[in-house]
């Protein structure tokens, strides 16, 4: 992680990200409506997939719960939006800080487990929330979920039921948010996740209070899990239990596998991927599920360190003479 | 004041009895030596004494001050650091990051989420320093899995040290490593500040006999035997179950 680039590849980094960022600024203007819609679901699910690497990259729990904080997020943003009326500065807060409580409730019972026990805890807690919001048919609207949640109305000349203002929108949200994660993984407490994650007996023998590391970790990651949530609530207008479904946490894990665990950037353009292989496929087939665990099957096989894994050993290769 | 007083010491994995109302007092600055044939309980007692095993029996007074409950990590913070038998470093980071991790421990930051990790420069320094006084600056960038077993075991050793303990516990600090390497490590052993405390487990009798002040027998979960080199030495029931002379 102190490894850094070699000089002579640093203007192209700086060259790239420029560019990068004024594609980005750029987009709605190239793409159609519809397009830009596929878009804005890449970046909210890119910022979702990054929440859940900092649990699986940085600090070595694997989640397949994931879907519960941003799920539990969205209801909340949405009831709160639809019953109170409440705007998008108190809503938002609202659905982070459920994910946030979600998140610190559920630390405390998985983090007793370790490894593919604490797997199955997620995964056991977060079908316990997809149980409430399809029975609780008074408050969550069960199966058919909520609908009409209104977009934000941020008090602009331009509406956000367009999708061009929605999409800087989320962008600059997401953006914020990244930095942050980028942040964290930089910081003190981010290097010692990388050491929890590497060797827990090492780091106890060294004076780390390891339990609070991994908690905090929770509960950040679900907190960015659930303001990607809130984003994707106010971009369908409309939440139900899928969004708490186990497939969508497995969804989330695979965009960060594929991706390859443990980079930020990677996750998200894994995320990005699949979401844009899942449109194209549904055009097709009603069997993205199956279509979804080949690829699966094909990630853990010939890439198991994912995209980023790839890049690194190309790198590697043509380095060595 | 002692630096360790362990009593009545015991531990049991189901039905197997590791080790049994272990007791032995370690004085402050004592260069202790703990012997024993394999599954004596020698590792099972560092286990225990650093708290990655929890106690079946009995209790662990560390520089006056009852352990036996507390959780390894605030037993680290009193002092208590120790190498590992089998090498346990941060294999997918860096030798820097290993030993930067190692020095971060102590220091005030080591939670802080807001500031960036190369704001610690002290941390830095003193990483770098501790890598070239050993010989081991080139090894930095490299990830310590990709390192020579013997530059692992040095790792090893830096990070234990690295947080300036009290009382350390080194586990076969010098198994499988070359006669060469051996040396060193029994240079650097030499070279520690008199008032640190030393517990260590050696297979290697010259090394061992060598460093140690005291020395403790364990065979089959109990202490069987303590003393000086020459007692022990001497001691007819050491000789015939760990020194196998009849």
């Amino acid at each position: 992680m102190s490894e850094p680039a070699p000089i002579h590849t640093r203007p192209w980094i700086a060259a790239g990200s420029l560019a990068g960022i004024l594609l980005a600024l750029a987009l709605p203007y190239l793409l159609s409506s519809y397009y830009l819609g596929l878009v804005i679901k890449m970046v909210i699910f890119a910022l979702f997939a990054m929440s859940l690497d900092l649990l699986i990259g940085y600090t070595g729990l694997a989640s397949l719960g994931h879907a519960a904080y941003f799920g539990v997020a969205a209801y909340a943003t949405g009831l709160v939006a639809l019953r109170l009326g409440w705007n998008v500065w108190l809503a938002l807060p609202a659905g982070m800080l459920m994910a946030a409580l979600t998140g610190a409730l559920f630390g405390l019972l998985a983090l007793r487990a370790r490894g593919s026990y604490f797997l199955m805890i997620t995964l056991a807690l977060s079908q316990v929330l997809w149980g409430i919001a399809f029975g609780w048919r008074s408050l969550t609207g069960g199966d058919d979920g909520l609908p009409d949640v209104p977009r934000p109305d941020l008090g602009l000349p331009w509406s956000l039921t367009d999708n061009t203002p929605f999409y800087y929108f989320v962008l600059v949200i997401a953006g914020v948010a990244a930095f942050l994660l980028i942040r964290i993984v930089n910081s003190p407490f981010g290097y010692a996740l990388r050491g929890v994650r590497e060797s827990e007996t090492r780091m106890l023998a060294l004076g780390y209070n390891v339990w609070r590391y991994k908690y905090v970790s929770f509960v950040l990651a679900s907190v960015f899990a659930g303001l990607a949530g809130c984003l994707y609530v106010y971009f369908n207008r409309f939440v139900s239990p899928d969004y708490v479904h186990v497939v969508r946490s497995a969804e989330v894990l695979l965009m960060v596998i594929l991706g390859g665990a443990g980079s930020l950037i990677g996750p998200a353009i894994g995320a990005a991927l699949i979401v844009l292989f899942e449109n194209v496929v549904s055009a097709h087939t009603e069997r993205w599920l199956m279509v979804l665990g080949f690829v699966y099957v094909i990630v853990t096989l010939y890439a198991p360190r994912g995209l980023t894994g790839l890049v690194q050993d190309f790198r590697k290769r043509s380095a060595r003479p | 004041m002692s630096a360790l007083v362990v009593q009545g010491l015991s531990r049991h994995f189901g039905g197997v009895q590791a080790l049994s109302e272990v007791s032995f007092t370690v004085d402050a600055g004592e260069r202790r030596l703990i012997i024993g044939p394999n599954g004596a309980g020698k590792t099972t007692l560092f286990n225990m004494l650093s708290g990655i095993f929890t106690v079946s029996g009995g209790s662990i007074v560390l520089l006056g001050r009852d352990i036996t409950r507390l959780p390894p990590y605030e037993r680290a913070r009193m002092g208590l650091a120790r190498t590992f038998q089998i090498t346990n470093l941060f294999p997918r980071l860096s030798v820097f990051d290993n030993v930067l991790l190692a020095l971060q421990a102590a220091d005030e930051n080591a939670f802080a989420l807001h500031r960036p990790m190369r704001a610690s420069r002290h941390l830095y320094r003193r990483a770098e320093a501790l890598l070239a006084e050993w010989g081991l600056a080139s090894t930095a960038a490299q990830l310590a899995k990709d390192i020579s077993y013997g530059e692992q075991r040095q790792i090893d050793l830096i990070l234990a040290m690295a947080v300036q303990p009290r009382v350390l516990l080194l586990d076969e600090p010098t198994a499988g490593l070359s006669a060469a390497e051996v040396v060193r490590v029994v240079a650097l052993v030499h070279s520690l500040p008199r008032e640190m405390t030393i517990l260590m487990i050696e297979h290697d009798m010259d090394v061992a006999f060598d460093l140690a002040d005291r020395i403790t027998v364990l065979h089959q979960g109990r202490l069987i035997a303590e003393g000086d080199r020459e007692a022990i030495r001497a001691n007819p029931q050491v000789s015939e179950i760990y020194l196998g002379v009849e």
